[in-house]
C-alpha cells in the first residue's frame, strides 16, 4: 500500500506539489489524469525517490521513501517505473536489456535471469526478438520492452508516466493493450496518462490534477460521468 | 640532377633494429594511451562534477595540454622538472608527456562523451534498482564508450607520432634510433624515409585493428 | 634549490628581445603555411568530393601519407631531399613546404566534410533557380558549409601553430628553440618555459575558446 501524506515539493521557487493526500490500495489501478505542469509526473517521482520532496511524507508497504536510512535500491525494487522516453539501453540486447538487472540487482543467477526476461518478454509479446538491438525496434516494440524490463524485477507496483505521450498514434494501442493485460492480472498500477478512454475503461480511481492539486479524486464514472469540481469539468471538456 | 646515390644496403642491414626501435614506440605510445585513458576519465569526471581545487587542477592539465605544443610539454618534463632537482629519464619523459597530453585530450572526449548519453539512461537504470557504481559501470559508461571510440583510435594514432620527439630528447625510439644511425652513416635520407614508411605502417595498423575491434565490441 | 630564487640571473632585456624575436618568426612560419595550406587543402577537399572514386585513389591515399608520418620525419626527409633534387632550401623554406602541405592534408578533410555538410536539397534548390556551378559553390557552399567546419578548421590552425615548433629540428630558431638555447646558457629553465608556454598558451587558448562559443552557437 502506497501512502502519501500532506506532500509538498518545489523546484527553486516553482511550489509543484501542494499538499498531496492520497492512498493507492494493493491491486488497485489508479489513473492520473490533468494538464501539463499540474505535478502529477512529479508526484511519480516522489514515489521512488527519484525527487526529494520539502514536506509530508511517502510510505510504500510501511518503509517511509524519503527517510534517511531508507534503501533507496531495495525500495525501487519493489516499484517498476516505465518512462514516457522508453530509455531503452541500446548497447544491450532486448534479452540483455531485461536480464541486466534481476542478474546484477537481485543477484539472481544468470540462467534465472534469462528464464525471467524471457518470460516478460513474452508477456508483452516480444517473444521474437530476444537477439534484437532496440534500435531496431519500433517506439511500440521499445516501450514494451521497457515494461518487460520493470517486470522483470517483480515490482509490486507499476509506475506509468505518460507511458504512451510519445508514441506515433497508430503504436498507442498495442502498448495500452499490454498495460490493460496488466491491470487485469491484478497489478497494482499508477498510470500518469493523456489516454482518457483507457484511464474510463482499466482504472479503478481517477485522479484529476490541477496546478499541482489533487483537484478530484473517484471512480472512472463520477471523475467521467459527474464531475464536481469546477475545473476537472473544464479540463475534460477541453480534451474531448 | 639526382647525382646523388643512393645507398640503402646499411639501412636494409639495421633495419631489425629499426623494427625493434618501433616496437618501443608502439609500446610508449600504448602506455601513455592506458595511462592517458585513466587520467583523462578522472579529469572529465572532475571538470564536470567537482568544485574547489580539484576542478581547477583539472582545467588547468586539460588546458595547458591543448594549448601548448607537445614539445613544450616535454621539455617542461625534462629542463623544468631537472631545475627542480627531479630528473627524469628520457623514457620517462616521453612518457610522462604523452600521458599528460593524451589525458587532456582525452578528458575531453570523454566529456563530450558523457554529454552524448542522455542523463535518462541514467535514471531508468536507477529506477530498476542499480546502485550509481552499477548504473555508470553498466549503461553509461559502455555508452560512453561507443562515443570516444573513435577519438581514442585518433589519439593513438596522435600518440605513436608524437613519441617521435623522442629524438629530440635523446629517446631511442624508432626515430631517435633512426637519427642515430643516420649520424653515424651520413644516409640521412635513406634511413628517414624507411622510417617514414616503417611509421606509416605502424598507424595502419592501428587503424585496421581499431576497426576489427570495432566490428566485434559494437554490433548495435 | 636556492639559486633558483635568485630570478633573472644571466636571463637579460635581450634574452627577452631574442625570445620575442623568435615567437615572431612561429608566428610567421605559422601564418604563411595556415594561409597557403589552406588555399591549397580547400581545393584538395573540393577534388575530393567531386572527384570521388579517382580523387581517392590518387590524391587521397598522398595526403593520408602527411597525417601517418610524423611531423619531424616529414621535415628532416624533406630538408635532406631537396638538395638531391637540386633544390637548395633553407631551413625556413623547407619548413614553410612541409607545413603547407600537412596543414593542407589537414584542411583537405575538413573542406570536403564542409562541402558534404551543406544538405543537397539546398544546393539543388538554388541550382534550379539558375544559378551556375561555380556561383552555387561561392555564394551557397561556402558560406554555409564553410561555417559548419569553422570550428574543425581552427582546430587545425592552432595545431599547425603548435606543430612550427617542430622546424627547430632542422636549425630554424623558432620560439621553443630559443628557449631551448637560452636554458642551455643561463639555466633558468622554470623562467624561460613559462615565457614560452605563456606565448602559445595566450595565442591558443582565446581561439579555442572562440572556436567553442562558436560551435555551441551553431549547433542550437
Amino acid at each position: 500500500m502506497i501512502q502519501i501524506r500532506d506532500l509538498h515539493k518545489h523546484f527553486g521557487d516553482l511550489h509543484v506539489l501542494k499538499g498531496i493526500n492520497l492512498d493507492v490500495n494493493k491491486g488497485e489501478v489508479l489513473s492520473v489524469i490533468g494538464s501539463s505542469g499540474s505535478g502529477k509526473s512529479t508526484l511519480l517521482y516522489c514515489l521512488n525517490n527519484l525527487e526529494q520532496i520539502q514536506q509530508g511524507s511517502v510510505h510504500v508497504d510501511g518503509i517511509n521513501v524519503h527517510a534517511k536510512g531508507t534503501d533507496v535500491n531495495k525500495l525501487r525494487q519493489k516499484l517498476g517505473m516505465v518512462f514516457q522516453q522508453w530509455n531503452s539501453f541500446p548497447h544491450l540486447t532486448v534479452l540483455e536489456n531485461v536480464s541486466l538487472a534481476p542478474r546484477i540487482v537481485k543477484g539472481k543467477s544468470k540462467g534465472e535471469a534469462i528464464a525471467m526476461a524471457e518470460k516478460q518478454l513474452k508477456h508483452v509479446g516480444l517473444g521474437d526478438k530476444l537477439k534484437h538491438y532496440p534500435n531496431s525496434l519500433s517506439g511500440g516494440q521499445q516501450q514494451r520492452l521497457a515494461i518487460a524490463r520493470a517486470l522483470a524485477m517483480e515490482p509490486e507496483y507499476m509506475l506509468f508516466d505518460e507511458a504512451t505521450s510519445a508514441l506515433d498514434p497508430e503504436k498507442v494501442g498495442e502498448v495500452l493493450d499490454t498495460m490493460r493485460l496488466l491491470a487485469e492480472e491484478g497489478m497494482t498500477m499508477i498510470c500518469v496518462t493523456h489516454e482518457m478512454g483507457f484511464a474510463k475503461e482499466v482504472s479503478d480511481r481517477v485522479a484529476h490534477f490541477h496546478q499541482g492539486i489533487m483537484e478530484e479524486i473517484g471512480p472512472p464514472e463520477q471523475i467521467f460521468g459527474a464531475p464536481q469540481s469546477e475545473h476537472t469539468r473544464k479540463f475534460l471538456a477541453n480534451v474531448r | 640532377m639526382f647525382d646523388y646515390n643512393f645507398h640503402w644496403r646499411p639501412v636494409l642491414r639495421t633495419l631489425p633494429d629499426l623494427i625493434q626501435a618501433g616496437l618501443t614506440t608502439l609500446e610508449v605510445a600504448t602506455l601513455s594511451m592506458v595511462i592517458g585513458i585513466l587520467l583523462g576519465l578522472c579529469l572529465a569526471l572532475a571538470r564536470m562534477n567537482m568544485t574547489g581545487p580539484l576542478k581547477w587542477l583539472a582545467v588547468t592539465w586539460i588546458e595547458l595540454a591543448r594549448n601548448t605544443p607537445a614539445l613544450f610539454q616535454l621539455f617542461f618534463f625534462g629542463f623544468g622538472l631537472g631545475a627542480i632537482g627531479i630528473n627524469l629519464t628520457p623514457y620517462t619523459i616521453i612518457l610522462a608527456g604523452l600521458s599528460f597530453n593524451c589525458a587532456g585530450y582525452l578528458a575531453e572526449n570523454f566529456r563530450g562523451g558523457f554529454q552524448a548519453v542522455p542523463d535518462t539512461q541514467l535514471k531508468a537504470a536507477r529506477c530498476l534498482g542499480m546502485n550509481a557504481w552499477q548504473a555508470y559501470t553498466r549503461i553509461v559508461i559502455p555508452q560512453v564508450f561507443r562515443v570516444v571510440y573513435h577519438p581514442i583510435t585518433n589519439q593513438m594514432v596522435w600518440a605513436v607520432l608524437m613519441s617521435s620527439l623522442g629524438m629530440l630528447i635523446g629517446f631511442r625510439e624508432l626515430s631517435g634510433e633512426t637519427q642515430f644511425f643516420a649520424s653515424r652513416t651520413f644516409r640521412i635520407f635513406e634511413y628517414f624515409a624507411v622510417t617514414a614508411v616503417l611509421y606509416y605502417v605502424i598507424v595502419k595498423l592501428i587503424l585496421a585493428v581499431s576497426r576489427l575491434l570495432a566490428m566485434r565490441l559494437f554490433r548495435y | 634549490m636556492q639559486d633558483s630564487i635568485s630570478f633573472f640571473t644571466g636571463f637579460g632585456i635581450n634574452d627577452l628581445l631574442f625570445l620575442g624575436e623568435a615567437a615572431l618568426k612561429t608566428l610567421w612560419i605559422s601564418a604563411l603555411s595556415i594561409a597557403i595550406g589552406t588555399l591549397l587543402g580547400t581545393f584538395f577537399g573540393w577534388l575530393l568530393h567531386e572527384g570521388k572514386l579517382v580523387a581517392s585513389f590518387t590524391i587521397a591515399p598522398i595526403l593520408d601519407v602527411f597525417r601517418s608520418v610524423p611531423l619531424i620525419i616529414q621535415l628532416v626527409l624533406f630538408y635532406n631531399f631537396a638538395p638531391i633534387i637540386g633544390l637548395n632550401f633553407d631551413p625556413f623554406a623547407s619548413g614553410v613546404v612541409i607545413l603547407t602541405f600537412y596543414t593542407a592534408a589537414l584542411v583537405a578533410s575538413v573542406a570536403r566534410g564542409g562541402i558534404e555538410a551543406v544538405p543537397a536539397s539546398m544546393r539543388r534548390a538554388s541550382r534550379s533557380l539558375g544559378i551556375s556551378y561555380w556561383q552555387d559553390l561561392f555564394y551557397v557552399v561556402l558560406p554555409i558549409g564553410g561555417r559548419a567546419v569553422f570550428p574543425a578548421w581552427i582546430g587545425v590552425v592552432l595545431g599547425v601553430m603548435k606543430d612550427s615548433a617542430l622546424v627547430s629540428v632542422l636549425g630554424y630558431v623558432e620560439l621553443l628553440k630559443a628557449s631551448q638555447v637560452l636554458i642551455t646558457r643561463t639555466q633558468e629553465p622554470l623562467l624561460i618555459l613559462a615565457i614560452a608556454g605563456a606565448f602559445y598558451f595566450a595565442l591558443s587558448y582565446p581561439i579555442s575558446r572562440y572556436a567553442n562559443k562558436f560551435e555551441q552557437r551553431w549547433s542550437k
